[in-house]
C-alpha cells in the first residue's frame, strides 16, 4: 500500500464526482456520502498506525523524484490531522440528512461538502507549497457553494464579503510563492527547508515569512485580519457553519504550524510577530464571546480564542508547547463541531438565536442538555477532558520559556471561555421557558443528538485517553522540531 | 524587461487595491481581477523572462526558458478565472436579492445585533 496518502484525497472526490450525476437521488446522496466517508476514515485509521510503525510515507505524484514533482507527505501531524477531519465531516454530514430539508438536500449539499474533504486533507498532506495553494483553493470553492446554497439575502449579502477576502488573501498566496520560488528556486516544502538558510539576503525570507503569515492568518481569523469571520460564520446553515468551524480556519492554523517550524523559524522577528498575533487574537476573542447574547456569536468567537491559543503553542517553538499546540488543534476540531451543532439545535427549537429568548431546554431534552453541559466543559479545559491537556502542555512550553504573561493570559481566556459557555447553559438550559418551542428541529431532535452525542463522546475518549495518544502526538511532533527528518524522509538521495 | 514587468505589475496592483476600495460591487469584482493578474505576472517574472529555447530536451541547446512558472500560472489563471466566474453570478443574484450593488448598504447589521 505505497499509495496509502493519497486515499483520504480520492475517495471523496470519487464519491462526489459520483454524486454529481444524481442531484435528486436524496437517499443515495445520503448513503454514498456516509459510506465514502467511512471508508476514507478507515484508510486514515490504517495511514495513522502505518505511519507510526514505518515512519513518514511518501508518495511522488507522477513518478518524478522528490524535489521536481509534486509529493504528498503523510507524517504523523498529517494522518492525525486527516483522520479527525474527515471523522468530523462524517458526523456533520450523519448531522446533516437529518437537519436539511429535502429540498436543500437535492440541491449538491453533500457534493460541496466531500470536495471541501478533498481539499482539507489534501492540504493537511502535500508536500509542496503551490500545490497546497491549490488544495486551498478546492476547499474555499466548496466553501462558496456551501455558504450560499439557500439564496437568502442575508447569506448573499455575507458571502460576497467571505468571497472578496478569499479571493485578496488567494492573490496573496500566488505572489508570496512567486516570491518563494524567485527566492528559492523551489517549491517542494523539504527542499525550500534545506535552501532557506543558504539564501544569503535572509531579509527577503523575513518577508516572505510574514507574507505567508498574513495569508494563513486570513484564513485562521487572527486579528487583525478577523473582522470577515463573525459575520460570514453566523449567517451559515448549523452542519454547514460546524464545518467551518471545526475545519476551515485549523488549516490556516495548521499551514502556518507547518511553514513556520519548516521553512520560517529562523528570526526572532518572526516569532515575537505571531506571539504578538496569538495575543491579541486570544485578547479579541474573549471580548467577543462575553460580548454576545447570540449563541452562534459566542461560539464563533471562541473559535479565535483557541486559534490563539494554538498560535501561541505554535510560536514558543519547543518541544512542549508544540505537542500542547497538537493537542488542542485536534481537541478544538472535535468540540468546535460538537458545540457548533449542539447551539444549531438550540436554535432550531427555540427559532431564536438570542439567549433571551431561551430556558428551560434541559426539562424537555435531558440529554441534549447534558451533552452540552459537558461539551462546554471540555471546551474550557476542565480536567480529564479533552481541553485541558493541550493547554496544560502549552501553559507548561510559555513558563519553560521564561514567559509568564502569556500562560497567565491563556489560563484567563479558559476563564472566559467558561464563562461564555456557561452562560449559555444558565441561560439556556435552566430555568423557565419563555415561550412554546415548536421550531422546525423539535420532531427531529432524537435522531439529531445520535451524532452529536457520538461526537462528543469521541472527545471525551480524547480527553481521557490523553495518555494513549501521547505516543502518537510525540511522533508527530518530531519532523517539526527537527526538520531533518522530514527533509530526508521526502528527499530520497 | 524584468524592470518594466514589475512597474506594470505595481501599477496593476495599485489600480486593484483602488477599485476593490469602492463603492461599486461591479468594480471590486474587476479589482480582485486585476489584483490577480498582478499575482499571475509576479509569477512569470520571478521564474525569469530570458528568452531561450523551449524546455524540451534537445542536443545542442543550452538555454532553457523556466517551465515550472508557466505551470503555475496556469494552474493559477485557471482558478481565478472559476471564482471571478462564480463572484460575477454571485454579485448578480445578490443584487436581484438586495436591489442594490452599493457595499455601503451591505453592512448588515439587523441579524447580528
Amino acid at each position: 500500500m505505497i499509495n496509502l496518502p493519497i486515499f483520504p484525497i480520492v475517495i471523496p472526490a470519487l464519491a462526489a464526482i459520483i454524486l454529481l450525476f444524481a442531484p435528486k437521488q436524496i437517499r443515495l446522496q445520503r448513503g454514498v456520502a456516509l459510506g465514502a466517508l467511512l471508508v476514507t476514515f478507515a484508510m486514515t485509521v490504517v495511514l495513522i498506525f502505518t505511519v507510526s510503525q514505518d515512519g513518514i510515507l511518501t508518495v511522488n505524484l507522477g513518478n518524478w523524484p522528490a524535489p521536481f514533482g509534486i509529493t504528498l507527505v503523510s507524517d504523523m501531524l498529517s494522518a492525525l490531522l486527516v483522520a479527525t477531519a474527515t471523522l468530523i465531516v462524517f458526523f456533520i454530514v450523519w448531522f446533516a440528512t437529518h437537519y436539511f430539508s429535502d429540498a436543500y438536500e437535492s440541491n449538491y449539499v453533500y457534493v460541496a461538502m466531500l470536495f471541501l474533504l478533498v481539499g482539507v486533507n489534501g492540504a493537511f498532506t502535500t508536500g509542496d507549497i503551490f500545490n497546497l495553494f491549490v488544495f486551498f483553493e478546492v476547499f474555499l470553492i466548496s466553501s462558496y457553494v456551501l455558504i450560499v446554497l439557500g439564496g437568502k439575502g442575508v447569506q448573499l449579502r455575507e458571502s460576497i464579503k467571505y468571497l472578496l477576502v478569499n479571493v485578496i488573501a488567494s492573490a496573496l498566496f500566488v505572489m508570496a510563492v512567486a516570491l518563494l520560488y524567485g527566492t528559492v528556486g523551489t517549491l517542494s516544502l523539504a527542499d525550500l527547508a534545506q535552501k532557506i538558510p543558504l539564501v544569503e539576503n535572509q531579509s527577503v525570507i523575513v518577508v516572505i515569512g510574514v507574507l505567508f503569515v498574513i495569508v494563513f492568518g486570513l484564513k485562521g481569523a487572527l486579528v487583525p485580519l478577523h473582522y470577515w469571520l463573525p459575520g460570514s460564520y453566523v449567517v451559515a446553515p448549523t452542519p454547514i457553519l460546524a464545518m467551518f468551524g471545526a475545519l476551515l480556519t485549523k488549516v490556516g492554523v495548521y499551514s502556518i504550524l507547518r511553514t513556520y517550524t519548516l521553512l520560517f523559524d529562523g528570526g526572532a522577528f518572526t516569532q515575537t510577530f505571531l506571539i504578538v498575533l496569538a495575543v491579541l487574537t486570544i485578547v479579541i476573542g474573549m471580548i467577543g464571546a462575553i460580548a454576545y447574547n447570540d449563541v452562534k456569536l459566542i461560539i464563533i468567537y471562541n473559535i479565535m480564542i483557541a486559534v490563539g491559543v494554538i498560535l501561541y503553542g505554535i510560536a514558543l517553538d519547543t518541544q512542549t508547547s508544540l505537542e500542547g499546540a497538537l493537542y488542542y488543534l485536534i481537541h478544538d476540531m472535535l468540540i468546535k463541531a460538537a458545540l457548533f451543532m449542539l447551539v444549531g439545535m438550540m436554535i432550531g427549537i427555540t427559532k431564536s438565536g438570542q439567549l433571551r429568548d431561551m430556558g428551560g431546554l434541559i426539562t424537555r431534552f435531558p440529554l441534549f442538555g447534558w451533552t452540552f453541559f459537558i461539551a462546554a466543559l471540555s471546551l474550557a479545559g476542565i480536567p480529564p477532558l479533552s481541553g485541558f491537556f493541550g493547554k496544560l502542555l502549552i501553559v507548561q512550553g510559555g513558563i519553560a520559556e521564561g514567559s509568564l504573561f502569556g500562560p497567565l493570559l491563556i489560563l484567563l481566556s479558559s476563564l472566559f471561555v467558561l464563562f461564555s459557555v456557561i452562560k449559555i447553559f444558565l441561560y439556556g438550559f435552566w430555568g423557565e421557558e419563555k415561550r412554546a418551542y415548536d421550531g422546525p428541529l423539535v420532531p427531529h431532535m432524537k435522531k439529531l443528538i445520535v451524532p452529536t452525542f457520538l461526537l462528543v463522546a469521541v472527545a471525551v475518549a480524547y480527553g481521557f485517553g490523553a495518555e494513549a495518544m501521547h505516543p502518537f502526538i510525540t511522533q508527530a511532533i518530531e519532523p517539526l522540531v527537527q526538520p531533518e527528518i522530514y527533509i530526508d524522509a521526502v528527499i530520497k538521495e | 524587461m524584468e524592470i518594466f514587468v514589475s512597474i506594470i505589475i505595481g501599477v496593476l496592483t495599485m489600480s486593484a487595491v483602488y477599485m476593490i476600495l469602492s463603492k461599486s460591487l461591479l468594480r471590486i469584482i474587476i479589482g480582485t481581477g486585476l489584483l490577480s493578474h498582478a499575482a499571475h505576472l509576479l509569477v512569470l517574472t520571478m521564474g525569469g523572462l530570458k528568452t531561450g529555447a523551449a524546455p524540451v530536451l534537445v542536443d545542442g541547446v543550452t538555454e532553457y526558458t523556466d517551465p515550472l512558472p508557466q505551470a503555475l500560472v496556469l494552474t493559477a489563471i485557471v482558478i481565478s478565472f472559476g471564482v471571478t466566474a462564480f463572484f460575477l453570478v454571485l454579485a448578480y443574484r445578490a443584487y436581484q436579492e438586495l436591489n442594490t450593488d452599493n457595499i455601503e448598504e451591505m453592512k448588515g447589521t439587523e441579524s447580528n445585533d
